[in-house]
């Protein structure tokens, strides 16, 4: 087996930086005189960029003002979303600031998914909490200049100066002669106004905003609520067929032999056959495809298969054994050096106590409530694949490398996503669906099931934390050690998730800070999980300050802001660089909301985390009750977050949430167990996530400062489980330093 | 091969040449065409497949789609008061915003109608019992706890127990 490809995956979703996408605008007569299509039928939308791509099929009677914009003149206003949704909201939040800058009436808005074009739409990706803040710019422009282009068209209808003609609810005015005219009278005119500079173009204040901020339910919710066809699973084209696909449980065996005769005999197979594949997890690793003429019949001739592996090149990967090793190196070895900025040797020298302990936290399954599925048809050296996926273009190509046709040829439509979490940032389940249509000559519809799912993830790597810390004469912390004990990929390097960067706590700002780093061999393909590294180390580095503050006889919230020193923004104009002035205040606003430092009655007590990820600052206070026999009563978790101006607020606090339950849910009971290259558990009976009957109450709280607005589906879920561990530990003087809290005996 | 008629939403469907073993979840989606109703982990363990069996919830992917061959079977396309009314949970789903991924929330709609089908007026306790066999992967648990009581109010007619906004 090949080694997944060592954090390309997470750089590349990361190192989008925002405003540097230009904004391609595609112009209605550019594209009439370029289709050559009169007044009648449709007409197909191009970008100046690409004449050769088509945008989408717009009516004669509209007003196409760019790739995000389409005004009808029945009034509709339809808005592109182009990234993909995956429950985080974004198919929402990106057409509400498309709407803002336009000042377009809600109601009026139809909010369609856009066509997967990154020639046209720059990056479609969904991961990294990048989607909202790369497509600030870009889309504010998109909606300025399709309202510049009304304006004109109305100020020219009237004889006066735009600049005394103002924008409200799909209309404009011109208040000195009482006049209006809807921007759906106005569509056909603005379409033959010119482009405006789109760097010329004023953008909106915050205090000028209308619909930002506001509280709005989701575009897709009419459609989720009664139904109706939306996401992968519910793809049906005409003659498709069913498919299911049985690949090695230990990741890189090999078919040897198959009783595929048998199982074509069964009621309702119509083929049954071996894909060599070319061993790239990310891609087609080897198995056997079931074709049939119902997702059941694909499904339960797969239970009857009976496959001969040759597991020679497989993984015979254990967990427990890896376990016993990274217990052994952090005992006698202290590791690479990573990072070691100051003097850390000296620091320890004087100090006034030293203190250290040890972290550890398991592998984790994606386990979204949709199992993989991707409908293909390829035929005619074409693909066409309707999928749920993070990253729509990537399995594009990734498809049109396993069928070795020009990725021209290959066409994804995308389909809601029934969530993401990082797992279908890979497309593995893409190219298995385009090669079993290849082969069996019709479209069919693959379906994973659960098992395959828990089987055959990226799973979230786990990781070991050997820290020592020490504190001065004052009390405060004054050196840091992590020796941080991870899992090497085939090119020598940490694997996808596994690595540590100076953007985790507090290595950027702490300045005496020493990482260093030993990697251990283990074959299991791993990918991001929400909030790639700082979901496991957030945990540990921020369990561990807990325990200084302690050791130190000081109030934690007190020592982390003492850690935190003069409010500085570590990279000035960087959004992703962490700010210790909105860490400070989001700690205070947690501590203050969350009654930081009231007595509590015995048995009950607070605990706080901070941590800094995907550009959020995030602290959270968990207000938890332990009883003898380690049930846990979860009162409260306080949220306080500052990712910027808060777009849909009703979405961001739905996100905050969401992670911090799933954070619960994790630290709570999840683990997977790895022996002879497998993962143990089958489904959700062995992987508990957390029902609704546990779930707590979860306060949240924004700071809504001025700076770039940034995403909020991964960056609330790492200060949860330190939050609740230090919660546990001030109410009971356990201190857990290994998860999930079910291996000690603790429940809810 | 058994051919069977399924009653669906008070209309019948012929189903060829289906597999005894067919669970009631592959019929509805499959053969029936209604994919509302979710597949999430085959088990009966994720509550996605929930459907109504004469109004009682079932997990589809546990019941043989011939075992329910004379009974009336109710999925999330069939509880809408018409095209333009939405059941009083549809309705407040929508109004709290529940959805994240909506992967789930067919199934969660369809537990929460069984239990308000025969108690309008829930305890806290009540909703838990009812909804624990629905997971939700996205954790919009406290959303969907206010919208039942929002829903509940409205069915009951008292509306002092409604959850707020969003």
């Amino acid at each position: 087996m090949n080694q997944i490809p060592t954090q390309d995956i997470i750089e590349e979703m990361e190192n989008t930086r925002p405003g540097i996408l230009d904004l391609r605008v595609v112009d209605r007569r550019t594209f009439l005189k370029l289709t050559g299509v009169t007044s009648t039928g449709l007409v197909l939308g191009f970008t100046i960029r690409d004449a050769a791509s088509p945008v989408f099929a717009a009516a004669d009677n509209e007003f196409t003002a760019n790739e995000f914009v389409r005004i009808a003149t029945d009034g509709n206003i339809y808005l592109y979303s182009k990234n993909p949704e995956i429950g985080q909201g974004i198919k929402t939040a990106v057409p509400m600031i498309i709407a803002e800058e336009l000042d377009a009436d809600w109601s009026d808005v139809i909010v369609e998914q856009a066509p997967i074009n990154e020639e046209v739409y720059g990056r479609q990706s969904a991961g990294g909490s990048r989607s909202l803040t790369t497509a600030w710019d870009q889309v504010r422009k998109a909606g300025a200049a399709a309202r510049a282009m009304l304006v004109s068209a109305a100020a020219k209808e009237w004889g006066v100066p735009e600049s005394e003609c103002r924008t409200e609810a799909s209309s404009v005015f011109h208040d000195a002669s009482n006049r209006k005219a809807a921007y759906a009278r106005l569509a056909l005119k603005a379409a033959e106004e010119p482009l405006p500079d789109l760097d010329a173009l004023v953008l909106k204040k915050r205090s000028e905003y209308k619909l930002l901020g506001k509280r709005i339910t989701g575009v897709d919710n009419h459609k989720v609520v009664t139904g109706q066809p939306l996401f992968g699973v519910d793809a049906v084209i005409p003659g498709m067929r069913y498919a299911s696909y049985l690949k090695c449980p230990a990741a890189g065996g090999r078919v040897k032999s198959a009783n595929l005769d048998e199982i074509k005999a069964l009621h309702g197979v119509e083929d049954a056959f071996v894909i060599e594949g070319n061993n790239e997890p990310t891609e087609l690793m080897p198995g056997v495809a079931i074709v049939a003429n119902s997702t059941w019949a694909a499904i339960s001739a797969k239970n009857k298969l009976k496959v001969e592996w040759d597991e020679s090149q497989a993984t015979k990967a254990s967990w427990t054994e890896a376990q016993k090793n990274a217990r052994d190196i952090a005992k006698n070895k202290s590791g690479d050096v990573l990072y070691d900025i100051g003097n850390i040797d000296g620091k320890f020298a004087e100090a006034e106590k030293s203190y250290e302990a040890f972290y550890e936290y398991p592998f984790l399954s994606h386990a979204p409530l949709e199992p993989q599925n991707c409908t293909a048809w390829v035929h005619d050296g074409k693909a066409e694949l309707w999928a749920p996926t993070q990253r729509p273009e990537q399995g594009g190509n990734s498809v049109a490398g396993i069928l070795g046709i020009d990725k021209k040829n290959v066409e994804v439509h995308q389909l809601r996503v029934g969530g993401g979490f990082g797992r279908r940032l890979m497309n593995d389940y893409m190219c298995e669906a385009a090669a079993i249509s290849a082969q069996a000559g019709v479209p069919v519809k693959l379906q994973w099931t659960r098992e395959d799912d828990m089987a055959h993830d990226f799973y979230r790597v786990g990781g070991f934390h050997a820290l020592k810390g020490a504190i001065d004469k004052e009390g405060k912390l004054s050196a840091w050690h992590d020796h941080f004990i991870t899992f090497m990929g085939s090119n020598k390097k940490p694997v996808t998730g596994g690595d540590m960067r100076n953007s985790e706590f507090p290595i950027d700002f702490f300045p005496d800070t020493r990482i260093t780093q030993t990697m251990l061999p283990l074959r299991v393909p791993t990918g991001p999980w929400r909030s790639p590294r700082s979901c496991g180390i957030a945990f540990a580095v921020q369990s561990f300050i807990s325990e200084l503050a302690e050791e130190a006889g000081r109030d934690h919230v007190e020592f982390l802001l003492d850690m935190l020193g003069e409010p500085r923004w570590l990279e000035q104009g960087n959004i992703d660089a962490m700010n210790t002035g909105r860490a400070a205040r989001v700690i205070k606003l947690a501590a203050e909301k969350a009654g930081w430092g009231k007595p509590m009655p015995k048995g009950r007590g607070l605990g706080m985390a901070f941590h800094f990820s995907h550009a959020g600052h995030f602290a959270e206070v968990a207000d938890i009750s332990v009883d003898e026999n380690k049930k846990l009563t979860i009162h409260k978790i306080t949220v306080a977050g500052d990712v910027g101006p808060i777009i849909n607020l009703s979405g961001a606090e739905n996100q905050s949430q969401g992670a911090v339950i799933d954070a619960l849910s994790t630290t709570l009971g999840l683990q997977l167990s790895i022996e002879n290259g497998r993962i143990q558990e089958t489904n959700f009976h062995q992987y508990p996530i957390l029902r609704m009957n546990k779930a707590p109450d979860v306060a949240v709280h924004f700071i809504e400062s001025d700076y770039r607005p940034t995403g909020l589906g991964e960056p609330a879920l790492p200060p949860a489980a330190p939050a609740i561990c230090n919660a546990i530990y001030a109410a009971s003087g356990i201190r857990v330093r290994d998860l999930p809290l079910s291996k000690h005996g603790f429940s809810v | 091969m058994p051919d069977i008629q399924l009653e669906v939403n008070g209309r019948d469907y012929e189903i060829k040449d289906i597999a005894p073993d067919t669970p009631l979840l592959w019929a509805i989606r499959d053969h029936v065409g209604l994919v509302g109703t979710k597949f999430g982990c085959g088990g009966g363990f994720c509550g996605a497949c929930t459907v109504h069996l004469d109004g009682n919830p079932v997990r589809s992917c546990s019941v043989l789609a011939t075992s329910a061959v004379g009974k009336k079977v109710t999925t999330i396309e069939g509880i809408a008061v018409d095209d333009t009314v939405l059941h009083p949970l549809q309705e407040a789903w929508i109004e709290h915003d529940v959805p994240q991924c909506g992967y789930c929330q067919a199934g969660q709609i369809m537990s929460a109608a069984a239990l308000l089908s025969k108690n309008s007026n829930p305890s806290d306790s009540d909703i838990d019992d009812a909804m624990s066999g629905n997971l939700c992967r996205c954790a919009t648990y406290i959303r969907i706890r206010r919208a039942i009581r929002t829903a509940a109010a409205k069915i009951s007619g008292n509306t002092s127990r409604t959850g707020g906004n969003v």
